[in-house]
């Protein structure tokens, strides 16, 4: 009997992937929980694992093929059985899926039936029996959509098509907290640092290159932004002198070495503490003011970006998050987070300075209700005291969702930000 | 308040209820001269004596018939099994005459009487002395059964099953006897069929009885360390079931579990399933679990009863399989 295996949705948002490698070969020996292949979902590269045990019969994709999710991608089974020409969707790895019975459109279906069908089918016949002349339509057996009835009602009430939720639950199973995370996720914040490097070769006026999953999530989600959010930006410049001199200090001290975007992180949490309004979700009927606060922080990719979440920012001291923060923005580079790191976030820091970006405006990582963008800090000379001085000074722009944050109420956040900034000690007052 | 044993919570609802209503009296096996077999009945002899007070043969079925006949002239005869194991000898008068008399009479002849004694298992009575029969009684039309977990709610439901007009099946914990707990001053009455929140918790709903109760609060605190806050519903009344209190949790809650000391196949929590399913489906974010004894005569062997019984990790396992958490970690 064989096993079907199945391209799974392992991330909340991922609608296909692209299977990078296999890591077992035809013909490998396959116990359950070994690693099949690795993919490269919307998000990061993850691991697909053998839900039976066996032989690898056949892989039916090749590695960097985009397959979509619940699509074949390979066959287990006993060593030596017969894998017959496949085969189209699979009916969910060793799943026992209910199978719709074979009715006349069946027919339609190519005949060849794949030996023994998926292993642990709910209500086929007996393996020794003939089958059914035609196998059960593929897209009717991945058609129906396992969910909670909580699910099924929260999905019903927003608007969200279940079929486009990716299950966390037992197999794939949708719950409340996967349609609760099908609004919020990712991507946002400013425009790719890096463009890849794109060289055709000589005498060719361009070069087509097919769209990687994290830039198509990129380009919908961002799209989706910037045309239903009713975005305002609000600019401050901020004088830096004595967040370095503290920084100086603490580096001086020994220990975690904290960076400015740490420093400003820190203090973003702790403004968010004092101004409730401006960390919320925007919940179409309703706002979620949240009570504890998870800053996202952009984070540069070779490809794309991220936005890795510092969970309840304002209640770790500055060690934590400057550690926190480098091994985050790490296995972000190398697309090691897993999904829960970088989901969930309740409002966004980017960062541009350090490529000389005097300032910019990022674009809101939904459904946040605001995200700041931060500048380069550089000499300039400003009036200090009465006299021109050179001082340096850090440029903030704050987008703003103006269906949560109003004007006035924006810039008093920028300002207790700003007041954080330019008297540290103020964070923990 | 004032802090009470269960056992002596009991005590003092029969007294009271002696002292206010002649009509009350005790019956059964060493309830008199003996002061019961788990010494519920202390000083009732002396202080009503043994008209009111009275020692039984061992005769489970006579006895209780004798209460039946009581109570359809008019008393109000509060039966003690020395334990539920015991009362299996007498389920012909309890559901064949007990409650189906008010309906055969049409209405003529109502069974004013409390049949009360300890339920489920102790520790290493084996087989035949560990069981908790509470899904027997409440399977049938025309009984009421309840099951209090506290030394208030003993008292106050004693005092709540002695008053009621129909026959009262009153299963004790054998191991709560020994429990203590705060007992309100003065007169404490609690009605049948109202369960109470024991601890409020918006993540998942435990519902339980009896001795599941101090074993789900166990699982709470537990759980209370991880983030998770559970709410726990104590029936208290198994028949009738407060479904309201039970329901209204579970549509905050969206996720449920239900411990029993009982068997699995056709307990209470199979009953309690069975309405949360169809009153607040669409409500569910996970099906509902039960943590139950297991299915089969309780062992003797210690290792083996304990692993057959109910306790605080296998809620906790449960609720964490409700929650979807084992794919977190």
């Amino acid at each position: 009997m064989s096993t079907k295996v199945v391209m799974e949705a392992l991330s909340p948002t991922m609608e296909e992937g692209r299977l990078v490698e296999w890591k077992k070969q035809e013909g490998d020996a396959v116990a359950v929980g070994d690693v099949l292949a690795e993919v490269e979902t919307d998000k990061a590269v993850m691991e697909l694992v053998a839900r039976a045990g066996g032989t690898l019969l056949k892989q039916v994709v090749q590695a960097g093929t985009t397959v979509p999710v619940s699509e074949l991608v390979a066959v287990i089974g006993e060593p030596g059985e017969k894998v017959e020409a496949p085969v189209g969707r699979g009916d969910g790895q060793a799943a026992p899926a209910k199978k719709p019975a074979p009715k006349a459109e069946a027919a339609e279906e190519p005949p060849a039936a794949p030996p023994g069908g998926p292993a642990a089918a709910g209500n086929g016949p007996p393996a020794a029996a003939p089958r059914p002349a035609a196998a059960p339509a593929a897209s009717r057996s991945a058609g129906r959509v396992k969910a909670s009835p909580l699910a099924r009602r929260m999905a019903a009430e927003r608007g969200i098509d279940i079929s486009a939720v990716a299950g966390s639950g037992p197999e794939g199973r949708v719950v409340a907290r996967d349609v609760e995370g099908s609004r919020p996720a990712v991507a946002g914040a400013a425009a790719a640092v890096r463009a890849p490097a794109v060289r055709g070769p000589a005498g060719q006026p361009y070069q087509d290159v097919p769209l990687t999953q994290i830039r198509k999530t990129i380009a919908r989600r961002l799209a989706q932004s910037i045309g239903p959010i009713p975005t305002f930006y609000l600019t401050t410049e901020v004088d830096m002198e004595r967040a370095r001199e503290a920084r100086e200090a603490l580096l001086e001290a020994g220990g975690e070495k904290v960076s400015l975007n740490d420093i400003v992180i820190k203090a973003v949490a702790m403004a968010l503490r004092q101004h409730p309004v401006c960390n919320a979700w925007w919940q179409d009927d309703h706002i979620r003011y949240w009570n504890e606060v998870h800053v996202s922080m952009a984070v540069a990719m070779e490809e794309g970006l991220i936005t890795p979440v510092i969970r309840h920012t304002d209640l770790k001291s500055l060690r934590e998050i400057a550690a926190e923060s480098r091994d985050l923005a790490g296995r972000a580079r190398e697309r090691k987070l897993a999904p829960e790191e970088y989901t969930g976030g309740t409002f966004s820091v980017s960062n541009l300075g350090m490529l000389d970006i005097d300032e910019f405006t990022a674009v809101i990582n939904p459904p946040e209700a605001g995200i700041v963008a931060v500048g380069r800090m550089a000499e300039r000379p400003v009036v200090h005291e009465g006299a021109v001085a050179i001082r340096r000074r850090m440029r903030l722009t704050m987008s703003c969702d103006h269906r949560m944050i109003d004007g006035a109420t924006g810039a008093r956040f920028l300002q207790t930000l700003k007041g954080m900034l330019e008297n540290p000690l103020a964070m923990v007052y | 308040m004032a802090i009470v044993t269960y056992r002596d919570a009991l005590n003092h609802a029969l007294r009271e209820e002696m002292e206010r209503d002649p009509d009350v009296f005790l019956m059964g096996e060493e309830v008199g001269v003996y002061q019961g077999a788990y010494k519920v009945s202390r000083g009732l002899l002396e202080e009503f004596g043994s008209m009111r007070v009275v020692d039984t043969p061992i005769t489970e079925l006579g006895f209780a018939g004798v209460g039946v006949g009581a109570a359809m002239v008019g008393l109000r005869p509060v039966i003690e099994f020395m334990t539920w194991n015991f009362a299996l000898l007498a389920i012909d008068q309890l559901v064949n005459s007990a409650a189906k008399m008010r309906y055969m009479s049409g209405g003529q002849v109502g069974v004013p009487a409390v049949f009360r004694g300890p339920g489920g298992s102790a520790l290493q009575l084996a087989s035949q002395h560990s069981q908790a029969f509470e899904s027997y009684y409440a399977h049938i039309p025309g009984l009421k059964v309840v099951m209090p977990a506290t030394p208030a709610d003993a008292k106050g439901l004693l005092k709540s099953a002695i008053r009621d007009d129909d026959p009262v099946v009153f299963i004790e914990g054998e191991m709560l006897y020994n429990t203590r707990g705060e007992v309100p001053e003065g007169e404490h009455v609690v009605p049948l069929g109202q369960a109470d929140v024991k601890r409020s918790g918006g993540d998942v709903t435990i519902v339980c009885h009896s001795k599941t109760v101090s074993l789900a609060l166990k699982a709470a605190e537990d759980l209370a360390g991880e983030g998770i806050e559970a709410e726990i519903v104590d029936l208290r009344t198994i028949r009738p079931l407060d479904t309201e209190t039970v329901l209204n949790s579970v549509a905050r809650t969206h996720r449920c579990v239900v411990a029993e000391e009982g068997w699995p196949f056709a307990g209470i929590g199979a009953q309690v399933v069975d309405t949360i399913q169809h009153e607040v489906f669409d409500e569910l974010d996970a099906p509902v679990l039960r943590v139950t004894g297991a299915d089969v005569p309780m062992p003797y062997n210690k290792h083996l009863e304990r692993a057959a019984k109910v306790d605080a990790g296998k809620i906790v396992a449960a609720v964490n399989e409700v929650l979807y958490r084992e794919r977190d970690e």
